[in-house]
């Protein structure tokens, strides 16, 4: 049982990430029905400008564990989202027209762009976080040790889903973000700017992706310059699960996903953890293509 | 039109192609081999991404597929290396076949996903040494050279006609394919999928059978590739390598034989020319998809008729 509790509390702390990053792919999809083949290494972007800034700024020595990582995260969540609105701004604007593959091979062709950036400058190496950063406490819930650095992991990742719930629910921005999914032409009748919205989603989206690397990089302390696609694999049929387009549907199909590959990996086999979760995609899209909260997606007229 | 053109022109190519080991060194010939086989892989996924608009981007599984069951019944059942060849092409069709049976009606974009996804799990499948057979992350080596009428293909020479000559057949049955009634059907799949349906097109069979005979391909590609390497390993078949084929297929233009054969030369000859600039290579590579897009849809060296008309087809058949 403890072996159940410790692997069902890592597939949270995981499936928190994979939903952060999911969030990106369906608010995207949700507005320009785009999937953002980028987003998996806008995450990447996330976890080496967190590295680096660690490392440069020194952050935690100066303000202390807390606050040091609270601005990080800050920092990060800011740099990548502005990332993420020059990528919508170079590789998907001039193609608003333009049919959607042809967005799809640009939204390839900056992925790739991205991590191969990436390679040239840091190099091809695992790059580690140091470790002396976070205290390494165990908490114990309920006879239960858990590492502080995983609760603070799944509590980050559902503060922040939270926080972008009522943001999209209950202001008068998210209002105009649930219009342009909806339908771009009425709610550009309606007075709302599209291309605003377009903007801010390529913001909010981006933000908690790096957000998201920052936290796989403070977990497991080594980053790579590839780990964004497999990630963002990950986070996309963690979207389909819940329902691409569907900001909720996202965060039960990060969590459930990050839950199901922890007991996958622990009870069947790890060598296979990465094939559970490409089955789970494929299974999902055959049997039901809407997710668990979604559109539809086969194409049948 | 200008087809003597067209046909002098071929005609060139195929002589300068076919003198070039003559005058190149080994490692010239060898550069020329991969290129070759590269424009293999890329004639196969041409059908079904350029001919029918399937987005494909698993093709490393089906290379795979083919590379692997040549070096099982090589190494294992001591069967002559090219004696392979019908059954890898027949082996990767199947898996092809089964594999796209029930996500071949999905929407362009979920296609693309779902084959990632394919690709990867064969990879990791190959990795885990699947069913015993596949050697795990070593892969398999000790695969015996090719041999013709008795004469054993050995040097790089040797490979360069081997290669070549089976993309020359293949261009000759593949310009015959695209001009026959199949060929019709898959272009009018590709651009109005609905209006294909509604003259009586079975868009279902089609787009397996399209599927099956370009997994085909790739698995007879696959046998080439393990007799010329004589070992073979799970990272040769990476989702990178499905990446540069798609890139290859849409850069030179979906759809036009010379096209693929063009950025097949480009994509695979370039960073042997600039070889100090090797690791950039992916990184202009994604530039030039992103610019491609923008500047240029079509490819290239569009196929005639339907400059980039086939993303739009595609597109209003995805119902924007």
């Amino acid at each position: 049982m403890e072996e159940f509790f410790q692997q069902l509390t890592n597939g949270l702390a995981v499936g928190g990430i994979y939903a952060l990053i999911a969030l990106g792919y369906t608010m995207v999809y949700g507005v320009l029905k785009l999937i953002n083949f980028a987003h998996g290494d806008l995450f990447t972007y996330g976890a080496y400008l967190g590295l680096t800034l660690l490392t440069s700024l020194a952050l935690t020595d100066r303000l202390g564990f807390a606050a040091g990582v609270l601005v990080l995260a800050l920092m990060v969540m800011g740099l990548v989202a502005v990332l993420g609105a020059i990528l919508e701004r170079a590789a998907y604007r001039p193609l608003r027209q333009s049919p959607r593959l042809s967005a799809v091979v640009s939204a390839l062709g900056a992925s790739i762009f991205l991590q191969n950036t990436l390679m040239l400058i840091y190099g091809a190496r695992f790059q580690v976080y140091p470790e002396n950063i976070l205290p390494a406490t165990t908490l114990n819930i309920f006879g239960l040790y858990l590492p502080l650095m995983r609760v603070l992991i799944v509590l980050a990742s559902v503060l922040m889903m939270v926080a972008l719930y009522l943001f999209i629910q209950k202001t008068k921005i998210g209002a105009a973000i649930r219009a342009a999914a909806i339908d771009q032409d009425a709610a550009r009748l309606m007075g709302i700017d599209v291309n605003r919205v377009i903007m801010l989603v390529f913001l909010v989206g981006p933000a908690l992706g790096g957000a998201a690397g920052l936290m796989v990089g403070l977990y497991y302390g080594q980053i790579n310059f590839t780990m964004g696609w497999v990630y963002g694999m990950k986070a996309f049929t963690a979207a389909i699960l819940g329902g691409i387009g569907n900001i909720p549907g996202a965060m039960v199909g990060g969590l459930l996903l990050g839950v199901i590959e922890a007991l996958g990996a622990a009870y069947i086999s790890i060598a296979w953890k990465d094939a559970i979760a490409f089955c789970v995609l494929i299974l999902i899209l055959i049997v039901r293509p809407t997710g668990l909260l979604g559109e539809r997606v086969a194409d049948k007229v | 039109m200008k087809p003597r053109f067209d046909w002098i022109g071929a005609g060139l190519f195929a002589a300068l192609l076919a003198a070039a080991p003559l005058f190149l060194n080994a490692y010239q010939v060898d550069v020329l081999n991969s290129i070759g086989l590269y424009a293999l892989l890329a004639l196969g996924l041409n059908l079904i991404l350029g001919e029918a608009g399937l987005f494909n981007m698993g093709h490393a599984a089906f290379y795979a597929m083919g590379a692997y069951t040549a070096a099982i019944l090589n190494t294992r059942y001591q069967i002559p290396i090219l004696w392979t060849l019908p059954l890898s092409g027949l082996v990767a069709g199947v898996f092809a076949l089964v594999v796209a049976r029930p996500v071949v009606h999905l929407r362009g974009d979920y296609l693309l996903i779902v084959t990632i996804g394919v690709g990867e799990i064969v990879r990791i499948a190959l990795v885990n040494d699947v069913f015993g057979i596949t050697g795990g992350a070593n892969g398999i080596f000790g695969i015996s050279r090719p041999k013709l009428f008795g004469y054993v293909i050995r040097r790089p020479e040797d490979f360069f006609y081997l290669i070549w000559g089976f993309v020359a057949l293949t261009i000759f049955l593949f310009l015959r394919l695209k001009r026959s009634r199949f060929g019709r059907a898959l272009n009018y799949l590709r651009e109005d999928e609905v209006a294909a349906e509604g003259s009586g097109i079975n868009t279902a069979y089609y787009k397996l059978a399209v599927f099956g005979l370009g997994a085909a391909w790739a698995g007879m590609a696959g046998t080439l590739f393990a007799a010329k390497m004589t070992i073979i390993s799970p990272e040769s078949f990476s989702f990178w390598e499905s990446v540069v084929l798609f890139m290859i297929v849409i850069l030179g233009g979906a759809g036009s034989i010379p096209g693929v054969l063009l950025a097949a030369f480009l994509v695979v000859g370039l960073p042997e020319v600039f070889r100090e600039f090797a690791g950039a290579r992916m990184l202009v590579f994604g530039l030039v998809m992103m610019v491609m897009m923008v500047v240029r849809p079509q490819g290239l060296w569009p196929a005639r008729g339907h400059q980039g008309l086939w993303l739009s087809g595609l597109a209003r058949a995805v119902g924007r």
